[in-house]
């Protein structure tokens, strides 16, 4: 493939997807809460972003309702509910101890490299810009579950939570051209109830065990210890 | 069509009704009228679907086809009877100050809710809007698990909210592959539909079909509770509400497994080798396992059925894997059985425990001296689920056993071995809770055991005999799913 005799859209496109890529792995090494909800913040920009050019280029106006509902979900509500929170629970001091970041982000690397391994398959019907993108979308979903495996704080999870659904949407919006309008309405709905029921969860979780480390969170297990 | 609709809009009729005043003292028996009203419409689908066969709503949103018609009657029936079943249980458990007002209103509105997502998984037409009602019954459950606000139960609800979250979070990347796949064959619009990819299967990119299918297994299968993806159920059920945990193994199991079978059968008539089949017969096997010997370590009641729930579901998702017209027919009724008793024993395990004011097997004793109806509840209950005949769980077991010593003899004695260790599992605990002598103190709680009797005699009536709609509809999705009748 040869990126200069490509149309702009692609070009625009892939480069979107490697940022995307990018923010994820920031995320991954970032050890301040307030700083993983901004960079959290800058992906869901990136996915708008996107989403708008997709809908610029390709004539489909719907898409930017979603490009709207991104802006308003990913970039604007569930950012300022995080950093409410962070600042109620006085965690913005805190730095977080990655218990080994080399190790952390070698696994984010792997993770991306079997995402290629696992989407090669679908190379040979379609051009190497969708396996490329379809890659990232599902690095990045594998990114964020690493992030909700490698930080302990409850926020983080929830940033990581976000950030898988990022990498779905990112997938639909450049493979796809974007779902049905109604399954894309849907998703958002849910994306909104479930930030909206996080923001209960924190109270709950703040109030029964008076801090958002989640490994405290282990009184349920299958014996006595 | 009006039928669809109506059994969609009732429940969503419901949830702001009871948001409003769903504390009211008589909101049990109003939520028992709404399911009933449900039921009825329900009724009148699965009539209209006999008289008329498949229907496809003029803007295909909605598909009635022989395969979901009796999982959205055996939803509604299931959401009936344990709505009778709660009335007075929630009652108690108000009376005794575990419950407040405003949580009394959120348990009756996101009951209802529930109930709006598992009808719209079952009746849509669209694998994307089938996507966002798995996640929906999930958001309307979650608040459901922690209900209590005890230290265990909001773990359990996070657990369950992260766990379940990010598992379906899969499947939605398996429904978008999907549907890359779909427009490259053109008619972007009609894409997600199912009836639309089906027709269309065979043409379908198989390479991409079968990456597909593997996250739509881990995600969907997240919700089924297949091993390792299964640590969420017991505690949700343990933690939650009795009523929920009646309907979460009731129901949620099966819909989550409907939409597997469903995407299986897109895949198949894609890829035209058995890839799918085998991936669900691994991990169906692993779970049916899995879930029989952990049987044997619990302490919590609620927990044990919860583990036998895994183990039944992974029997379905090993009989669907495999394939044939006898194993689909096995598992279809084993959907039924299963739903059936287990949700009936829930209904008992509540009572139990509100006799004995504990979860706690070592601390249940006595049941029948205490309360007979409630003893002998749980003890033909577990019967019936152990796979004792004359019940239908034995019938269906019997069938997937069959089918297995047919097609793969070699994995017969696995399954033979797991349903000993699953019959020894229940009854080490059930048997001393139910017989002995009762503890000082213990007395008989208000129980309306008539779910119980209506479901224990329906699965015992399906061991004896299956009636001929019943058994036409069953050949029918089997013929639907496996390509060929088994009778």
């Amino acid at each position: 493939m040869n990126i200069v005799q490509t149309d702009f859209y692609t070009q625009a496109i892939l480069s979107m997807a490697a940022l995307v890529g990018l923010t994820s792995f920031l995320m991954l090494g970032q050890s301040r809460l307030l700083r993983l909800i901004f960079v959290f913040a800058l992906q869901g920009l990136l996915l708008t972003s996107t989403t708008a050019l997709a809908a610029y280029s390709l004539d489909n106006p719907h898409l930017y309702i979603s490009a709207v509902l991104t802006l308003v979900l990913k970039v604007i509500f569930i950012p300022w509910m995080l950093r409410r929170e962070v600042l109620r629970m006085n965690m913005h001091r805190d730095i977080q101890t990655l218990s080994n970041k080399t190790m952390v982000m070698m696994g984010g690397a792997s993770l991306m490299v079997f995402s290629y391994y696992v989407l090669h398959p679908i190379v040979q019907t379609t051009s190497p810009v969708m396996l490329n993108a379809l890659a990232v979308s599902l690095s990045v979903v594998l990114l964020g579950m690493l992030l909700m495996i490698t930080h302990r704080q409850a926020i983080a999870h929830v940033v990581g939570f976000m950030s898988i659904e990022n990498g779905l949407f990112f997938a639909a919006i450049v493979a796809t051209k974007g779902m049905p309008m109604v399954v894309e309405l849907g998703v958002a709905f849910d994306v909104l109830v479930a930030a909206v029921l996080f923001g209960i969860f924190f109270f709950h979780i703040r109030t029964s065990i008076d801090s958002m480390d989640v490994d405290l969170l282990n009184k349920l297990h299958e014996v006595d210890k | 069509m009006i039928a669809v609709y109506l059994v969609l809009l009732i429940p969503l009729i419901g949830i702001v009704f009871f948001a409003l005043g769903g504390h009211k003292a008589d909101t049990g028996k109003i939520n028992v009228r709404f399911n009933a009203i449900c039921l009825l419409a329900t009724i009148w689908l699965a009539i209209n679907v006999l008289n008329q066969g498949t229907i496809l709503s003029s803007d295909k949103a909605f598909l009635i086809d022989p395969f979901n018609v009796y999982l959205i009657v055996l939803t509604a029936f299931v959401g009936l009877t344990t709505s009778i079943f709660s009335a007075p249980y929630m009652a108690h458990e108000k009376e005794i100050g575990k419950l407040t007002d405003k949580r009394l209103r959120l348990y009756y509105s996101m009951y209802q809710g529930f109930m709006l997502a598992m009808y719209l998984v079952l009746t849509t037409n669209n694998m994307g809007v089938m996507w966002v009602a798995m996640e929906a019954a999930t958001l309307a459950t979650v608040m459901l698990v922690s209900l209590y606000r005890t230290p265990e139960s909001i773990e359990a609800a996070w657990k369950y909210f992260i766990l379940c979250g990010v598992g379906i979070a899969q499947a939605l990347f398996g429904t978008i592959l999907l549907y890359y796949a779909a427009v490259q064959i053109g008619d972007v619009e009609n894409s997600l539909l199912w009836s639309v990819l089906y027709e269309n299967a065979s043409k379908l990119n198989p390479d991409i079909l079968e990456i597909a299918f593997v996250f739509m297994l881990i995600g969907y299968g997240t919700k089924i509770g297949l091993v390792p993806l299964h640590n969420w159920l017991p505690d949700a059920h343990s933690e939650g509400p009795t009523p929920m945990s009646a309907v979460l193994s009731g129901l949620l199991l099966n819909d989550a497994l409907y939409a597997v079978v469903r995407n299986k059968m897109l895949v198949d008539g894609s890829t035209h080798n058995n890839v799918a089949g085998y991936l669900m017969m691994g991990f169906g096997l692993l779970s049916f396992l899995v879930g029989a010997l952990f049987l044997h370590r619990q302490k919590d009641i609620k927990r044990l059925f919860s583990y036998s729930s895994i183990e039944h579901m992974g029997m379905m998702t090993f009989a669907f894997g495999i394939g044939g017209p006898l194993a689909t027919f096995a598992a279809l009724l084993h959907m039924t059985v299963h739903s059936l008793t287990k949700s009936a024993i829930f209904v008992t395990v509540g009572h139990a425990s509100q006799l004995a004011g504990t979860q706690s097997m070592d601390k249940i004793r006595g049941l029948i001296k205490t309360q007979p109806k409630v003893g002998w509840g749980l003890l033909i209950g577990t019967l019936a689920i152990a796979g004792f005949p004359p019940f239908g769980v034995f019938t269906s077991e019997f069938l997937v056993l069959l089918a297995t010593m047919h097609s793969y003899p070699w994995l017969a004695p696995l399954l033979l071995l797991g349903i000993g260790i699953a019959f020894a599992g229940l009854f080490r605990h059930v048997q001393p809770m139910v017989y002995g002598e009762k503890p000082e103190g213990q007395l008989p709680v208000k129980a309306n055991l008539w779910p119980v009797i209506i479901h224990l005699g329906l699965v015992l009536w399906l061991g004896l005999a299956i009636p001929g709609f019943l058994a036409n509809w069953f050949s029918q999705a089997t013929l639907l799913i496996s390509g060929s009748t088994p009778l």
